[in-house]
């Protein structure tokens, strides 16, 4: 490896985070910088919905690494800096003050930004979106016991903040267009389940609404839905999901679909520039399909791929994609990706109780499986899935049986 | 500041000082200990910063909750000493520790 040569990473994110002191670790002389448009070091994101917005983590504890290890391994930091354009055939990137920096490999850990909504009131002040630490910040100076949260979304990030203000002593009401909640991700009978629970809790949850108009005289007061009903609030957390950030890849030419394309060894379509993560799309070979997944496991996974890239020891990408929710006591933790399941095999006490596991399958293979409070289902549920075994329904709900003694050896 | 030794499955092993208060998991995520690949963060979720306490050590050690045992069963290689390392904090009281490293998380 020359010495000279420079990697510029652009976000610090999970991604940038994992990537730098790898890269560093893998034997990478040249310099590494890393640019951000936020004035933080990379910090856990999923604490920004839970422990952090109810207030048992600070700041400084969600951090993914200490500034010193950014120091020890000579990652330069730049930060509140936004980069305005790549420069391919210069190999430069222009930030926005009009600087320019050469490259020799750039990598592209751009993440994600949340998706608006277009409704009178929005601007209002008391109303919110979250995903960056400032968000989350600004929440928390907001919230307050007994004061009202209206959120609009029922996701993982609207259920896990509805939790989080519960934890504080707000009254929440989560909002949600579609006919349930986590229509997007779950199975009916999980929902089912979260709605339950979010009742148990004290939140109220409406689906099949959707917010119209937020109303208020500079300060948020109340909610508008279609359906002519309104909910008062002082404050509301806009959770709608999230749209890649791929604008600066798509001006610099580079192939884009759903995310910025990458192969499996995060090479996007200029092979000096690699990306990671959740601004990234990548062909999965479990699923046998193109995933652009909102998760830590792909930013660190991917960001591990691209720096062996760059180190010149490839080492193709192929992981099982798995994400966690915590609200209240409850634990969930989904591995793989349930789109296309033809059934759903309980195990455990779905009406009841708060533990239990459901099996996505289709053609009697396991393709995800949500644990609430079941680390072991989990943890061999992922095994399942990799094997791409035949499995028995009855077996799978059978609770007598150890999960375990399913996974062939 | 409790010092803290990890010593690897090939026997290489790292002497460092952590925080009090700190878990395992952070101390070794922070001083960049290969071998702790700690997905989650430290939320008791993923079971990729497993590690075992030394034989000398596991009685001064706090012991684990459920979710972790029940975790800890999954983890290639259990041992009675296997601990996920985000789940144990370190003090004063554990100046002088010692942690080995399994030969893998997955």
């Amino acid at each position: 490896m020359a010495a000279k040569s420079r990697c510029i990473i652009i976000g610090a994110s999970h991604a940038a985070a994992q990537l730098a002191p790898t890269l560093r670790q893998q034997g990478w002389t040249g310099s590494i910088s890393m640019i951000c448009n936020e004035y933080a070091l990379p910090y856990h994101r999923p604490p920004l919905s839970k422990d952090f917005l109810a207030g048992t983590k600070t700041a400084e504890q969600i951090l993914i690494r200490p500034a010193a290890v950014y120091k020890k391994c000579d990652v330069g930091i730049t930060m509140g800096v936004t980069v305005a354009a790549i420069d391919r055939s210069n190999k430069q990137i222009m930030l926005e003050d009009g600087l320019a920096l050469d490259y020799d490999k750039l990598v592209l850990t751009t993440g994600a930004r949340v998706r608006k909504i277009d409704i009178p009131g929005v601007d209002l002040n008391g109303v919110f979106y979250l995903r960056d630490l400032n968000d989350a910040q600004q929440i928390k100076m907001s919230t307050g016991a007994n004061k009202r949260a209206v959120i609009i979304g029922g996701g993982y990030i609207g259920l896990e903040t509805a939790s989080a203000l519960r934890k504080i002593g707000m009254q929440v009401t989560v909002l949600e267009a579609m006919p349930r909640i986590l229509q997007r991700v779950t199975a009916p009978e999980v929902a089912a389940f979260y709605s339950r629970i979010h009742k148990e809790e004290g939140v109220e949850i409406v689906a099949g609404v959707q917010a119209v108009s937020i109303s208020g005289d500079k300060q948020v007061e109340s909610v508008q839905c279609h359906d002519g009903t309104e909910y008062e609030a002082d404050i509301v957390i806009i959770g709608v999901g999230v749209i890649p950030n791929t604008e600066l890849a798509e001006q610099a030419g580079l192939e884009i679909d759903n995310g910025i394309v990458v192969d499996e060894y995060a090479r996007t379509s200029d092979e000096d520039i690699l990306a990671a993560g959740d601004c990234t799309s990548h062909y999965n070979p479990i699923y046998q399909r193109h995933l652009r997944l909102e998760s830590v496991q792909n930013a660190l996974d991917q960001a591990s791929v691209a720096a062996s890239t760059i180190s010149g020891n490839l080492k193709a990408y192929s992981a099982l994609p798995w994400f966690w929710s915590d609200q209240y006591d409850l634990k969930l933790q989904i591995a793989g990706l349930s789109q296309g399941y033809t059934d759903v095999v309980v195990r455990g006490d779905i009406g009841d109780s708060r533990s239990f596991a459901a099996f996505y399958m289709r053609e009697g293979k396991l393709l995800a499986v949500d644990a609430v409070n079941r680390p072991q289902e989990f943890m061999f549920g992922k095994k399942l899935i990799m094997q791409g075994n035949q499995l028995d329904p009855g077996q799978l709900a059978d609770e007598s049986l150890p999960l375990k003694t399913l996974v062939a050896s | 500041m409790p010092r803290v030794t990890y010593i690897q499955a090939d026997g290489q092993s790292q002497e460092v000082n952590l925080e009090s208060g700190s878990s395992l998991m952070q101390g070794a995520v922070d001083n960049m200990i290969d071998g702790i690949v700690a997905e989650c963060g430290g939320s008791c979720s993923c079971a990729t910063c497993h590690c075992y306490i030394d034989a000398d050590w596991v009685d001064k050690v706090e012991p684990a909750e459920e979710m972790e045992t029940d975790l800890l069963d999954c983890v290639s290689e259990p041992k009675d000493n296997s601990r996920l390392s985000c789940q144990v904090k370190v003090s004063d009281a554990l100046d002088g520790l010692v942690v080995h490293l399994p030969t893998t998380q997955f």
